[in-house]
């Protein structure tokens, strides 16, 4: 029986200690026309190891492989093989919440390891234990702002158009039975930016928050101090929005503007998640110290035993819903302990120098990349602004089209912009640190083909 | 087990690193098109490590863990099974890791055959019309779940429903899910003998109600036998039945909660399916429904050209613009995909028939520890009822006479190398251990679980101080909790 011990003597045994002849007599408080019996008959037969193997790695190959140029929140990066081989180590691949300290002080010590990474990235002083992904995670951001933002009654939040469509759809599924209202901000059509002039009409008006997205979707940079510091002129609290990698080379949160940003919250993929088609990956999501009792999931701290040692517990879980229930900060009640974990790994191996490596090479090679498409007749940067690591393009035929070309000779060739800007020749790319010189030209020349 | 207490950030020495593992450091005239306004002024104090430091640390941390591969872990409500390592493999193949979320279902096709088949075998298995494996974790099914209560009676212009009722023993999160769906929670009380008190639920049953969350078998570790009884009621009332699947273990292949009445129900596959629970996450948690809801499942979802009158045999993504009904997204992509591929293997080395025994065999081995631990003079809650796959255990009387509580027999445990069950829950039975040893342990581990309890009972009552302040073998001994949450040190600092 896979994954079942027993031989015929230890049922037996166990049977004979519990007084029941058969396994099914357990059962007998169960009325009898509600077993399941022959209903499960559309269930295949189960394989072996072996056989099952050899099926998923023939899927696997299936999905075969492709250059991808594929950004949009999720992002190829060099995984140190160090990572997930310690990752999946069985001290913490099997180990569950930390519930009894004493015995989980490896995960315990790890995710306030975590935690410290996360605010020294982030420039804030508190981070949780992560949540879900970066699009929750911004959901969890807005809703924590309306218990946060003392001086606001409101239930709305500001979110830029330019902000992730993935994000605001994700987020609006999440809040918006609770009565919040997201309210969109244009973005400029010329910059690619969203501007201080396009919250002007939302001066003087409650809002809980603004969310600020840096880079934005498009790969653009904003003037995120500007944009702070307007936000908090008008009563309102900032929520960060950043891709981790870019903060070894960019102004972290903490420091935005004159106060610098009150919640941060994004995507921890690029820290050493493989892309994986989605997950799991984790959000990270770190706090100014005085909005830290407002802050969802679990959180770590330091203490000491009772003989005056270092030790480390879950601390503050009079937020959360296993003591408050109705009343708690979410509902949420797992964090993404194995990916943290990875992410953790991953982000010492490269120390500050080494993250900074992969960030410029990130730019680097997207500046390059959009240097070579736009040399294409035809083909031009979308927006002015500069860009940290993904630029937006604009083709000289439909982009849903030239994608569906490309991929046929096996080159992703990033993503549409079509449906959710109504931009139907525009295309938004990403290069990373992963892509060659010969892979970028290999997408020039692809596009260059499928153009003509 | 390693005494290594030192921080990673401790270990590091300015301008040491992995140099193997980052690319070269790009110049500053590559950098240049970064206005300087936005660029970050002081390197963030990230360690500077060498590779190997960096994997002994965190070898010599994981030591510090319990975890299944080296302990019974018998967490009640948590399903501590065996994770098989061949599901790990298979997720971790090149071609899942390196797919990107967004690739176009040309590309996808492995990938989306096997979210296929995962939907249909939990459809299956669970007596559900439809599936939707988007939601990354139990709570987060449950939000899928009531919200497509919501948007249901909203579809249909029932907008007086405000309420949920909740039997007093289930979960926090499901109390905390409704809130956050927009609704007011009700509790209803749960009799001495663990079932839902019937005459109070039908009372509570109104037009305010929108639907009833529940667990089957319950947080007290026995099935609820007035289950059609509860079902009626609540429909009756026009709500639906939410069917919260943290103890699906219980009854896979023995009953499903389509068979029940469940309108809504979600899975916890790091509970059931074995995926790892990898120190508090990732887990995963699929929602299925009955016809009515069906219009609403989160996307996206695997779909299949024959469904839709193809005949390519090609999968492809249902999303909002083939559902618009749908509750939509709830992540950036489809959720943790990298578990669901876990629990498809998982399933797929089960079948029908291993599907039917782990219901079975997690019920024998729960009887038999509660028959075995009675035997010792163990109290149990509710000592009249079959456990399901899980069971409580009351310590109040020995707390009162002996001033030794469930805390400290759970720390007294660590002392013999077995992980404790989970404590206080549920909330209504006083100083109760609720113990589920998962159909994957086998005679001989429980048995060396019970040896150990024995001892601990004979500790209380002639040496308690030696359960009181234990535990003695781990790297640390009880924590000032008080100190943690009253000086919060959240982040090290030099």
């Amino acid at each position: 029986m896979p994954y079942i011990p027993h031989t015929e003597d230890d049922v037996q045994a166990m049977l004979a200690a519990i007084g029941a002849d058969s396994i099914e007599q357990l059962f007998d408080e169960i009325p009898a026309h509600l077993k399941a019996g022959s209903s499960l008959d559309a269930l295949p037969e189960g394989q072996g190891e072996m056989e099952v193997t050899r099926l998923m790695a023939d899927r696997a190959e299936q999905d075969r492989f492709a250059l991808s140029f594929i950004g949009g929140g999720a992002y190829a990066h060099h995984i140190p093989a160090a990572v997930w081989e310690i990752a999946t180590r069985g001290e913490y691949y099997t180990a569950y919440t930390p519930y009894q300290a004493e015995a989980s002080q490896g995960t315990l010590q790890v995710i306030y390891e975590y935690q410290t990474l996360i605010a020294r990235l982030t420039g804030m002083d508190v981070s949780n234990a992560s949540v879900y992904d970066g699009a929750s995670g911004l959901a969890e951001a807005v809703l924590m702002s309306l218990r946060a933002n003392r001086k606001s009654k409101s239930r709305k939040v500001l979110v830029p158009e330019a902000l992730n469509p993935r994000y605001r759809s994700a987020c609006d599924a999440i809040v918006r039975n609770q009565d919040v209202e997201l309210v969109s901000v244009p973005f400029c059509t010329d910059a690619g930016q969203t501007l201080v002039d396009g919250l002007k009409e939302h001066e003087g008006q409650d809002f809980a928050a603004l969310v600020i997205s840096q880079p934005n979707y498009f790969g653009s940079l904003e003037d995120v101090d500007a944009l702070t510091d307007w936000a908090h002129a008008n009563g309102m609290l900032v929520i960060a929005v950043v891709n981790p990698t870019s903060l070894a080379l960019l102004t972290p949160p903490g420091e935005w503007g004159e106060q610098g940003a009150d919640i941060v919250v994004g995507e921890g993929q690029p820290l050493g998640i493989p892309l994986s088609s989605g997950g799991p990956y984790f959000g990270f999501m770190a706090c100014t110290k005085k909005h830290v009792r407002q802050m969802p999931g679990r959180i770590i701290g330091r203490t000491i035993d009772m003989e005056g040692k270092q030790g480390f517990t879950l601390t503050l879980q009079a937020r959360e819903q296993h003591i408050r229930r109705s009343k708690a900060t979410s509902n949420i009640c797992t964090n993404q302990g194995l990916a943290m974990t990875a992410a953790t790994i991953y982000t010492s191996l490269l120390g500050p120098d080494g993250l900074a490596s992969v960030a410029g090479h990130c730019h680097a090679n997207t500046q390059k990349l959009a240097d070579k498409l736009c040399a294409l007749d035809g083909v031009e940067r979308a927006f002015t602004a500069p860009v940290f690591h993904e630029v937006a393009l604009t083709l000289p035929q439909d982009a849903d089209t030239v994608l569906a070309k490309l991929a046929e000779k096996d080159i992703l060739g990033g993503l549409s912009l079509a449906k959710d800007y109504s931009m139907k020749n525009a295309i938004l790319v990403n290069a990373t640190e992963v892509h060659t010189e010969g892979d970028l030209d290999l997408f020039a020349q692809a596009l260059k083909e499928v153009l003509a | 087990m390693s005494n290594e207490t030192t921080l990673i950030f401790q270990h590091s020495r300015p301008g040491r690193s992995a140099t193997a593992q980052a690319p070269k450091p790009v110049s500053e005239d590559q950098l240049s098109a970064i206005p300087a306004s936005l660029r970050r002024k002081n390197k963030p104090g990230l360690p500077e490590v060498g590779e190997l430091e960096v994997v002994r640390h965190y070898t010599n941390l994981s030591t510090k863990n319990f975890a299944i591969d080296k302990q019974f872990y018998p967490l009640g409500s948590c399903t501590m099974k065996y994770n098989p390592r061949g599901a790990n493999r298979a997720a971790m193949l090149p071609g899942f890791l390196n797919r990107h979320p967004l690739a176009p279902a040309s590309h996808s096709q492995g990938y989306l055959a096997c979210m296929y088949e995962l939907q249909n075998f939990l459809k299956e298995v669970t007596g559900m019309k439809g599936v939707s494996l988007a939601p990354m974790a139990g709570a987060q099914g449950e939000f899928a779940g009531v919200a497509m209560i919501r948007a249901y009676h909203e579809a249909r212009g029932d907008d007086a429903r405000t309420e949920i009722l909740i039997p007093e023993a289930a979960h926090g999160t499901n109390p905390a899910t409704a809130v956050m769906c927009g609704y007011k929670v009700r509790e209803v009380p749960v009799g001495k003998n663990g079932d839902v008190d019937l005459e109070a639920l039908k009372e509570a049953c109104g037009p305010q109600t929108a639907g009833l969350m529940m667990t089957n078998p319950s947080t007290c570790g026995v099935f609820e036998r007035q289950i059609e009884a509860i079902s009626k009621a609540v429909h009756d009332a026009g709500g639906l039945l939410y069917y919260d699947g943290a103890n699906l273990n219980a009854i896979l292949g023995k009953v499903r909660p389509g068979d029940m009445g469940f309108d809504v129900i979600h899975m916890n596959l790091h509970k059931t399916f074995a995926t790892p629970h990898g120190g508090g996450g990732p887990g995963a948690g699929p929602v299925g429904v009955s016809q009515r809801l069906l219009d609403y499942l989160p996307t996206p979802m695997a779909g299949r050209d024959e469904e839709s009158g193809g005949s390519s045999g090609e999968y492809h993504w249902i999303d909002t613009d083939t559902l618009p009904t749908s509750i939509g997204h709830l992540s950036a992509f489809m959720g943790n995909a990298g578990v669901l591929l876990r629990a498809y293997f998982y399933a797929m080395v089960l079948g029908r028939q291993g599907m039917i025994r782990v219901g079975e065999y997690s019920t024998l081995a729960a009887n038999y520890l509660l028959k075995r631990l009675e035997a010792i003079g163990c109290q149990a809650a509710y000592p009249d009822r079959r456990a399901s796959h899980e069971f409580i255990l009351t310590f109040a009387k020995l707390a009162k006479d002996q001033h030794v509580t469930a805390l400290d027999i759970a720390k007294r445990l660590l002392d013999y190398n077995q992980h404790a069950p989970t404590i206080y829950f549920p909330l209504l039975v006083p100083e109760c251990f609720l113990i589920e040893p998962t159909e994957t342990e086998t005679k001989e581990a429980m048995d060396d679980f019970v040896d150990a309890m024995e001892q601990i009972l004979n500790e209380a009552k002639t040496d308690p101080e030696t359960v009181t302040e234990a535990p003695f073998t781990q790297p640390v001994r009880r924590l000032d909790e008080v100190k943690a949450a009253k000086e919060l040190d959240l982040v090290w600092s030099e």
